[in-house]
């Protein structure tokens, strides 16, 4: 291992904006130089906002931020130089055709005559724009257009990119492409990846190291493996037939409790959800248990732990509510982690 | 510096294409002069036989309220495509390349700009096909194009920081319409001076249309009062440097916002 220094380091990030909205509340973010790291969270967790203080387009209210070695509050036309940036939201021009906008952005980083043509055509190739390169932006697919944003970043070969939410929106065919594009890019010598997500699913298949980020912090990290080995046992999941009230909530949660290798019981509107050593051998003693109670029971669900999982463990609630509803006591009964996928 | 006038003219290049490359926009730009040069010009073309109205042929006298009419009108909607820009996120891909943040001010700038310029050229010589006569010559039609582009700057700054600003359409689309026929109105665009109530004189004297006005047909009469020229001129110049600098500003007060 070599001990170069991090690619990315901002600590303590506070960042409030007009109506007292908090979207940073002590953020913090270390990425090591060649790696691909996820900031994984629902919608409004404050990761668009972390991206824009790193890419030098916000100011934070206090905290510090360190990007390709360039202190990005003091020397924010050096971190400029080091980094591309795919935004959430495509900055192409839609009246210009996609090499007349790689043409632009490289010429705007001082790329000049016979390497500008060369590595925008280099891009169109490899991002299969060859043949839509010369056609207006506008006339693009999603997809084709998420593809031309990350060529864009791309084309001054910065040594950190910067992806903020590059799949959402996108339809999964055109996903798993994009999904193996930066899975190519990461292979990319020495290129650092930052990359935010709202897809469980991208981030552990994309990223080696996951922060996962909850309303402006973080609130785990590590590898995939790290974050879900964290949490032992298989988890049991059942669905009732209504949520039941904060009395029987605790009796369930106690009578749960009692059995042996059954642990972190936690009631979250009408789900119900548990650790257990062995979850199929726990599965008939909870069963049994809720029947006593009285407590009705619409599905059983064992599985192993998931990012998902992870996510509940450590914000306290349900990834997919929390994106549904991030302010929202109640959470809503939502059944994948696929909800809030338009934007 | 070098750097910063190379990407004011990529920006520009970028805006100037944009331009051309939605025709009807073009199209729209260039057609509405034409119908106010003939539907004015149908309308008023006996007002010139007013005692103390003053010029030989209304068209002769049309054809600068024309071109600082279309100079305001086009302008005005500049505010629109920076909104434009700033909803898609094109403007935020700018900012965090290392592209001067002059040279973006300056690019809508200088495409307002040489837009204006052509637009009013476009005018002048639509005039002079229908039979206009301009006895000032060329030095008098330049100085016309240039208070024109000037005022165009006015107008056009204050739109952009209006959008900046408000980040709304219809707060653009509500006080253009509100505005545009008043300050065109309440200057010598239309109507000899001598013959506007005394009030709207006046009026007039304040509206940095009329100054335009004042301006460009002082230079294209025969007999030019410079000191009109300069006065009004200077005065426009003073106040577009006013609507850059205003501009600039909110500029950074959407910086902050992001
Ligand atoms: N420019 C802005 N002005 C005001 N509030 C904002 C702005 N950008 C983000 N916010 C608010 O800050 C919070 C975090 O937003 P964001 O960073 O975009 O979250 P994410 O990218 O994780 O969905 C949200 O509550 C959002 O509404
Ligand atoms: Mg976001």
């Amino acid at each position: 291992m070599t001990t170069s220094p991090p690619a990315v380091q901002a600590r303590d990030l506070m960042k409030t904006y007009p109506g007292d909205v908090r979207a940073l509340d002590g953020m913090g973010v270390t990425v090591a130089a060649g790696t691909v790291f996820g900031l994984l969270g629902p919608n409004g967790a404050g990761k668009s906002t972390t991206v824009k203080i790193l890419t030098t387009l916000a100011r934070p209210d206090s905290g510090t931020a360190v990007v390709a070695g360039h202190d990005a509050l003091r020397h924010p036309d050096r971190v400029r130089r080091a980094i591309g940036v795919v935004a959430q939201r495509s900055g192409a021009d839609p009246v210009a055709t996609g090499r007349e906008n790689l043409l632009l952005q490289g010429r705007l980083y001082g790329v000049r005559g016979a390497d500008l043509n060369r590595r925008a055509d280099e891009l169109l190739a490899r991002f299969d724009l060859a043949e839509a390169g010369k056609r207006q932006v506008r006339t693009y697919s999603g997809g084709m257009q998420r593809r031309l944003d990350v060529a864009l970043g791309l084309m001054h070969r910065p040594e950190v990119l910067f992806l903020d939410e590059p799949t959402t929106g996108l339809d999964p065919e055109a996903r798993t492409a994009m999904w193996e594009e930066i899975g190519r890019l990461a292979g990319d010598e020495g290129l650092t990846i930052l990359l935010t997500t709202h897809y469980l699913e991208e981030a552990d298949r994309l990223a080696e190291r996951i922060a996962i980020v909850d309303r402006g912090r973080v609130v785990a990290e590590g590898t995939p493996d790290e974050l879900k080995g964290e949490l032992h046992g298989d988890a049991v999941h059942v669905e009732l037939r209504e949520a039941p009230d904060a009395v029987d909530g605790t009796l369930i949660r106690t009578a749960l409790a009692e059995f042996a290798g059954v642990r972190e019981v936690a009631l979250d509107g009408r789900r119900l959800s548990a650790r257990a050593d062995d979850g199929p051998a726990a599965v008939p003693h909870v069963l049994t248990a809720l029947e006593q109670q009285g407590v009705a029971v619409a599905s059983v669900t064992v599985a192993r732990p998931s990012l998902d999982d992870v996510y509940l463990r450590y914000a306290g609630r349900r990834f997919a509510d929390a994106d549904a509803a991030p302010e929202a006591a109640v959470p809503a009964p939502v059944p994948a982690n696929t909800s809030g996928a338009a934007r | 510096m070098s750097t910063t006038i190379n990407q004011t003219w990529f920006m520009t290049q970028r805006q100037l294409t944009a331009i051309l490359r939605q025709p009807a926009y073009l199209v729209i730009t260039l057609i509405q002069p034409v119908i106010w040069l003939f539907l004015f010009g149908s309308l008023f073309r006996r007002v010139v036989e007013l005692p103390g109205f003053g010029a030989g042929s209304y068209l002769d006298y049309l054809v600068p309220g024309v071109v600082v009419m279309s100079a305001v009108s086009s302008n005005m909607w500049a505010g629109m495509g920076t909104l434009e820009e700033i909803e898609r996120g094109t403007l935020n891909r700018f900012l965090t390349t290392p592209v001067s943040r002059a040279a973006l001010m300056n690019a809508n700038v200088v495409q307002q700009g040489i837009s204006t310029g052509i637009q009013s050229v476009v005018i002048v010589l639509l005039g002079k096909i229908g039979g206009a006569d301009y006895p000032g010559g060329v030095a008098g039609l330049l100085i016309l194009v240039l208070a024109s582009i000037v005022l165009g700057t006015v107008f056009g700054a204050f739109s952009n920081a209006l959008g900046m600003l408000v980040r709304q359409r219809e707060s653009i689309i509500g006080i253009n319409t509100f505005l545009l026929l008043p300050l065109t109105f309440l200057s010598s665009a239309f109507m000899a001076p001598g013959l506007m109530p005394s009030w709207m004189r006046h009026v007039a004297d304040f509206n940095p249309v009329n100054w335009a006005l004042v301006a460009g047909r002082s230079a294209m009469s025969a007999d030019p009062d410079w000191g009109d020229v300069l006065s009004r001129g200077g005065a426009l110049l003073a106040l577009a440097a006013a609507a850059v600098w205003l501009s600039t500003r909110t500029f950074r007060s959407y910086q902050k916002s992001v």
